[in-house]
């Protein structure tokens, strides 16, 4: 008789440290990454940070990091990207991720380190120290998610919020003349002469997410083979601030980030150059 | 760099440099402002010269942040700045005190509020013995009134930051930081790589470990506060102070830092015309030698504060002798070099007035 799949689910949810091995009558045929801790997420159902997440366990796991890695979490829904990885963490002030990263790295120059950060933590509060870590090239990897809207304290207008797009501090939609325009990160970056890679990449669908893989592979590699600094910017969806369901959010970033946000690798060196040229 | 027992000429803002220097500091972030900018301009040679990092920071904002991701991993780390700097650290202060981060943090005190003046001041006192920043915490605050003091507390510092995990400032001015003094050099015996059981450098090996101050889990943060303030309350045992011909004095001043220094020849002045005046100077302003001070009131003595600021440590002063006696205050402002004859006037005043 087949497993009661409800039952197993449940019962695997409900728990913290799950155990994940096959049980009699059950094939294992999806893995989870060594670099990924057995604990449910805090994330909202179409949430894309689970993704990102696996995505950077999957590199960490791949690229034999994970016993190297210092995660540096940010202030926002990722804040708690420290009790989803398995790797050591610390928690940074809120936009001073780069800052901590650079303290981390030039302490421990052995080390893997990157900032998980999204889009008010990194383009608004802390748009100083994300610029001069990138300037100065400091040796460590950035993940950016950028959802265009601040999703822990309720939906408020982030950086990156759309013309015309409603949130509960521009209700009647962000005005260029009032809120001026969204920025674009990953192209900033790419102008930066101590930045070897820079790419934006989304995660509305198989393909764009694998895309996203390779993309945070090359800004990890960027970090390992001392290159320079490595940057991706990922588009995701936050459902619940957008007042949409999975679908439809997956449906907006194609429909209307994408556009303004353009896909692509916007910088990738193999040595720095002070013109910061690509 | 061999410096035991050399004897140098130099200004107290070096002498911080050379003392971070002989503590096995590893890693300095900085930003530059008057009146403490040959730390970050001694320490951006000698430091990489000795195999450590310097980094020259885009604010204090981020040096201070910077100062946090460093010292996560166990190494010896520092950052120094003058109060509006300081002002700006007060955020990565507050998450050092609460992640239980052993930064030091060296405060070369100059005149304020707002940009205020460059000379030396006092009026960070409130700030450094407070915590400074958000949330209920402290650092510990030590006070050096010379250039070798200044050197030794510097070893000090990181001592005391990684035995209680806890930031630590360092409290000097615009007359400690700029003036010449010689200074002789020592070397602290110290472990060599010697590894913190809660560091953070990739867990090969063991479980993965988080440094951090968000307890969001019902009852977790005030466990944690209540953890904090046994901690302080543990930090009481290093209290110092100098005491200076107390044993006899009829007025006792007290005074910290620069000032304190500046008492000690008007007292010696006075005490040669017969005057029963005797020094406490507060070394450490948090913990607040308070137990010191009591002892003295008890005795019958009368007391005398005098600062570089309106009065706040006269606040600590007075309620550390509250069950026996009251302090008068003298303050010198922002800027305002007080010779000893400046100090020697309020003290005399108080001596006389019985």
């Amino acid at each position: 008789m087949a497993p009661d799949i409800d039952s197993i689910t449940l019962a695997r949810e409900t728990a913290e440290n799950v155990d994940l091995t096959p049980r009699p009558g059950e094939t294992l045929v999806f893995d989870k990454p060594r670099s990924l801790r057995s604990q449910n997420t805090h994330y909202c159902p179409g949430c894309h940070h689970g993704v990102a997440h696996r995505l950077v366990a999957e590199l960490l796991d791949e690229m034999e990091l994970r016993e190297k890695a210092i995660a540096v979490s940010s202030i926002g829904c990722s804040v708690f990207i420290y009790h989803y990885l398995d790797v050591d963490s610390i928690e940074a002030p809120h936009g001073r991720g780069p800052a901590a990263a650079t303290g981390l790295k030039r302490a421990r120059p052995e080390s893997f380190v990157f900032t998980y950060q999204g889009d008010g933590d990194l383009a608004s509060i802390g748009m100083a120290e994300i610029m001069h870590a990138a300037n100065r090239g400091e040796r460590i990897s950035v993940v950016f998610v950028n959802n265009t809207v601040y999703g822990m304290t309720g939906g408020q207008m982030a950086p990156t919020t759309l013309i015309g797009q409603k949130t509960t501090t521009c209700p009647a939609g962000r005005c260029l003349e009032r809120e001026g325009s969204p920025i674009r990160m990953a192209e900033i970056m790419a102008s930066l002469g101590g930045v070897a890679y820079s790419a934006r990449v989304s995660l509305d669908s198989v393909k764009n997410i694998r895309d996203a893989k390779k993309a945070m592979r090359r800004a990890f590699q960027v970090q390992t083979e001392n290159i320079g600094f490595g940057f991706v910017e990922v588009l995701s969806g936050c459902p619940t601030n957008w007042r949409m369901d999975a679908v439809k959010a997956n449906r907006r970033i194609r429909a209307e980030m994408i556009p303004y946000f353009p896909l692509g690798v916007y910088k990738d060196v193999n040595t720095l150059n002070p013109e910061g040229e690509r | 760099m061999r410096m035991n027992g050399e004897r140098k000429f130099i200004k107290g803002n070096e002498a911080v440099g050379y003392g971070a220097m002989a503590a096995g500091l590893r890693c300095y972030f900085g930003y530059p402002i008057t009146p403490q900018n040959e730390i970050p301009e001694f320490l951006s040679s000698a430091l990489p010269a000795a195999g450590g990092e310097f980094v020259q920071a885009e604010s204090e904002l981020a040096a201070a942040n910077m100062l946090l991701g460093a010292v996560s991993t166990g190494v010896r780390a520092m950052t120094s700045s003058s109060s509006p700097g300081i002002s700006l650290m007060q955020e990565a202060i507050s998450y050092m005190a609460g992640s239980e981060l052993p930064g030091v943090i060296v405060n070369m005190n100059r005149g304020g509020p707002g940009l205020g003046d460059i000379g030396p001041a006092q009026g960070d006192y409130f700030q450094s013995t407070r915590g400074g920043g958000h949330g209920d915490y402290r650092t510990l605050v030590l006070a050096p009134s010379t250039c070798q003091e200044a050197y030794d507390m510097m070893i000090a510092s990181f001592d005391l930051a990684f035995k209680y995990r806890n930031p630590v400032l360092m409290l000097g001015d615009g007359i400690i930081g700029g003036m010449k003094e010689p200074v002789t050099m020592w070397q602290p015996e110290r472990p060599a790589d010697h590894a913190e059981a809660w560091q953070v450098d990739g867990a090969a090996g063991r479980e993965k470990r988080l440094i951090r101050s968000l307890r969001l889990d019902e009852g977790e943060l005030a466990q944690h506060n209540r953890h904090l303030a046994a901690k302080y309350e543990a930090m009481k045992a290093e209290a110092r102070a100098e005491c200076f011909l107390t044993d006899d004095a009829e007025l006792v001043v007290v005074a910290f830092g620069s000032m304190g220094r500046i008492a000690k020849s008007g007292i010696r002045k006075l005490r040669s015309e017969g005057f029963k005046v005797g020094l406490v100077r507060p070394i450490t302003l948090y913990p607040f030698p308070a137990d010191v001070l009591e002892t003295l009131a008890a005795q019958g003595k009368r007391f005398l504060t005098i600062e570089q600021n309106t009065g706040q440590m006269v606040e600590d002063v007075r309620l550390a002798i509250r069950r026996h006696a009251d302090s008068e205050f003298f303050g010198m402002m922002p800027g305002e070099l007080p010779g000893a004859e400046d100090l020697m006037a309020p003290m005399l005043d108080a001596v006389r007035r019985k």
